[in-house]
């Protein structure tokens, strides 16, 4: 066990697939002597060479394309898209390509890729560095979309990434590179170093996609969130007093229906978070789902807490960001209702 | 008074010219409907007058070849020039019979098209010689990227037909399962990629293929193909730049038929310059050959191949050929270009022009070439006979529906297991 924060979890799934597995090739916009601008592949092109982890154009679409063809030579790549927010380039590489290659070939070739890509925001980056794109990828039927929330998760849900035959969308809440930041802008963040998922295997482990994660077992309200919103959500339970049942969905595509619908059973009511906007966001696939297998437990509407429908405003950060008051909020009016 | 339009107009007209409007150019093909083809813009060099440079030839030394245009065989049928391969006789006529295989092949599935038996169709007429010479310069252990009128690569690779005819009828013979529309083929075993329907993604797919194979330490080489419009593409701008700074084994091939659906090549930037020479600003080299011309396709195409397997990376290769058949058929080139354009082009017509090259061989004859005509429509007959017999599109005879819902991951997905009830399969 070694102690690290997310961005040296990452960096760990990633030198632990490289040394278990030749195939496995790291590339992106200076991810290779470099290390990254997050400093996520710091240190792998000198552990593994230049030809496992190397600098590419800034192309994000050549980037895709790429990793494309060579997972159909048979390589695993795992590539950085260095904000979500660059990602729109290379969407046609990923949904009429990687997503599809499987299905239209009838099983003849396949886009085992990984495109890891920092999202979201809480960081000043404004509307073209704090995006949370998600929604757009789990529209996409034949991609799969990962988001953990902390280091231990983050390294076991890499390494389950990177061994998927699928192209899976890793999307690293940027926010919590360094600490388990709740949500709470004016209260310092502690690092994660006195945060028990910062307790990290230095060696291979797997978390299967698919599998939830119940942080906060409670009684009276579900929260369904990841990424970023997961702390959030724990510091509106911890703000409002209400019981509340934090599930950490780690995975949105697959999604661990089953988590969902006996919590909700459970509680009767459910609010669903996220930093996206809200319509059309992944909310309301949650939403609706709820609604359909849980309906007659429900005691109160399924209320959706999420950024605004606008683009993300630089020196607005906190009034757009859906922080823990507006997640308490929620929660006590789903407990009133 | 002051505000007159006579006054205003006397002012507008008064007011000193400076700079002169602007105005934009929206090009326009040499010619259209009801006008005679005119081909008097054609960048065309002699047969056998382009050098051929050394394999390890620097890019910027050659420059020249992207604005030329290699070629081997004269009007008379006669190989000439530095570029002439050293190839059998046999040899030929196996490709010649591909080239015929594949025109009788498209003829036969474009008139199934007509009679309601497959949704859609492309043909490759005129452009035989680029997909047979090509296949035949390749290793058969090497990746192709083809477009959807690539269907020659396959057929040259010895891809099974009545496969090919049950992907395009949609029936219980495609191997992709109905899943795609027709043409779009799909072969590992034949190193045939998946095509996709989208234009030009399978440039920059080819080159990481050529990226993952020279990081491996491995000898294939991959090749890709598009056609003059998708150039204009972010993907044609992404391979190149990969390509280049990687030094991938690879070669790129634009396949220059002058014609986008409706859009001539000028609408591409064909006009400005040859697409050849996109690849200068890259620092590739670049050939420009006819792609009518099966010795020359053959030869520019093993020089790039040779050269990728020497580690000195990849090469651009304009065929400029001409479209001789609609887009597809949901096209109809009468109302966009000249009627008599097809059996005009300078250029010829590859399949007429081998033959011409073998009768000049000694190794050829009218009567020989009417035989195997005659041998070729009677099997791809045959094979259309059984492919139909295994159903058509739209009578039902498809894999199971409930495959449809298989497949889109490796893993069966619950969601789809649901909604394959729902469906009621």
């Amino acid at each position: 066990m070694a102690t690290m924060n997310m961005i040296q979890a990452l960096n760990s799934a990633m030198a632990t697939m490289m040394a278990r597995d030749p195939s496995v090739v790291v590339f992106g916009e200076d991810v290779g002597y470099f290390g990254g601008v997050f400093r996520a592949t710091e240190g792998l092109q000198k552990k593994f060479g230049k030809h496992r982890c190397f600098d590419t154009p800034i192309s994000e679409g050549g980037i895709v394309g790429a990793a494309i063809g060579m997972g159909a030579y048979g390589m695993r790549p795992v590539v950085e898209i260095q904000f979500a927010d660059y990602i729109y380039p290379a969407f046609d590489q990923l949904t009429s390509e990687a997503a599809r290659i499987r299905y239209r070939s009838a099983g003849d070739f396949n886009a085992p890729i990984v495109v890891r890509t920092p999202y979201g925001g809480g960081i000043f980056g404004g509307q073209t560095h704090s995006q949370s794109p998600e929604g757009l990828f789990t529209h996409v039927v034949g991609l799969k979309v990962v988001i953990p929330s902390t280091p231990y998760d983050a390294k076991g849900l890499l390494i389950s990434s990177i061994e998927d035959d699928d192209p899976v969308i890793f999307m690293e809440p940027k926010r919590l590179y360094t600490g388990p930041f709740d949500g709470r802008h004016d209260v310092a963040v502690k690092p994660w170093s006195v945060h028990p998922a910062s307790e990290v295997p230095e060696d291979y482990y797997r978390i299967p996609l698919g599998k939830a994660s119940i942080v906060r077992p409670g009684e009276d309200v579900t929260i369904l969130a990841y990424g970023t919103m997961v702390h959030v959500a724990l510091a509106a339970a911890q703000e409002s007093g209400v019981d509340a049942e934090v599930i950490d969905l780690r995975s949105l595509i697959p999604l661990d229906v089953d988590t969902i619908m006996s919590s909700v059973n459970k509680t009767g009511r459910c609010i669903v978070v996220h930093e996206a906007t809200k319509t059309s966001g992944f909310g309301a696939e949650l939403a609706a789902l709820v609604q359909r297998e849980c309906f007659y437990q429900l005691e109160a509407p399924v209320e959706r807490v999420t950024g605004w429908d606008i683009p993300y405003p630089h020196a607005f950060e906190w009034q757009y960001f859906p922080g823990p008051a507006r997640v308490a909020a929620a929660m006590r009016q789903a407990m009133e209702a | 008074m002051l505000h007159s339009p006579r006054l205003d107009r006397q002012a507008v007209a008064l007011r000193p010219a400076r700079n002169a409007p602007l105005t934009l150019r929206i090009p326009e093909p040499a010619a259209r409907p009801g006008e005679p083809a005119n081909f008097s813009k054609l960048r065309l060099s002699a047969p056998g007058a382009v050098r051929r440079p050394s394999l390890d030839a620097e890019p910027r030394s050659i420059h020249d070849l992207a604005y030329e245009l290699i070629r081997v065989l004269d009007d008379d049928g006669n190989a000439v020039g530095p570029w002439v391969p050293e190839l059998s006789s046999a040899m030929l006529i196996s490709n010649l019979r591909t080239m015929m295989l594949t025109r009788v092949f498209d003829e036969r599935m474009y008139r199934a098209q007509r009679q309601g038996k497959c949704s859609f169709y492309v043909r490759s007429t005129g452009e035989e010689a680029v997909s047979a010479a090509q296949a035949a310069a390749l290793e058969s252990t090497d990746m192709m990227f083809g477009s959807y009128r690539s269907q020659g690569l396959l057929i040259a690779r010895g891809y099974p037909v009545i496969k090919m005819m049950g992907q395009v009828y949609s029936n219980v013979l495609d191997p992709l399962l109905g899943r795609q529309m027709p043409v779009m083929y799909s072969s590992r075993e034949h190193n045939y990629f998946t095509i996709s329907g989208n234009l030009g993604t399978q440039f920059i797919q080819a080159v990481g293929w050529a990226m993952g194979s020279a990081l491996s330490g491995d000898t294939r080489i991959a090749a890709s193909w598009i056609g003059d419009g998708t150039t204009a593409e972010g993907d044609f701008h992404y391979a190149l730049t990969f390509a280049s700074v990687y030094r991938a084994p690879v070669i790129l091939n634009v396949v220059n038929n002058q014609w986008a659906i409706s859009s001539f090549q000028g609408i591409a930037g064909g006009d400005e310059a040859p697409f050849a020479a996109r690849a200068i600003g890259y620092g590739l080299p670049a050939l420009r050959v006819d792609g009518n011309d099966f010795l020359a396709v053959y030869a520019a195409t093993k020089w790039a191949a040779q050269r990728a397997r020497s580690n000195h990376g990849a090469t651009l290769i304009e065929l400029f050929t001409y479209r001789a058949d609609a887009h597809s058929t949901s096209d109809d080139p009468s109302r966009y270009r000249p009627a008599d354009e097809a059996t005009k082009w300078p250029l010829g017509d590859p399949i007429a022009r081998l033959k011409q090259h073998l009768i000049v061989r000694g190794e050829w004859s009218e009567q020989k070439h009417a035989a195997l005509q005659e041998e070729v429509t009677q099997e791809v007959r045959a094979l259309q006979k059984e492919a139909e017999s295994n159903g058509v599109h739209g009578n039902n005879q498809t894999a199971s529906p409930k495959t449809m819902f298989e497949g889109v991951f490796k893993e069966p997905d619950p969601r789809l297991l649901k909604q394959r009830q729902e469906a009621g399969f």
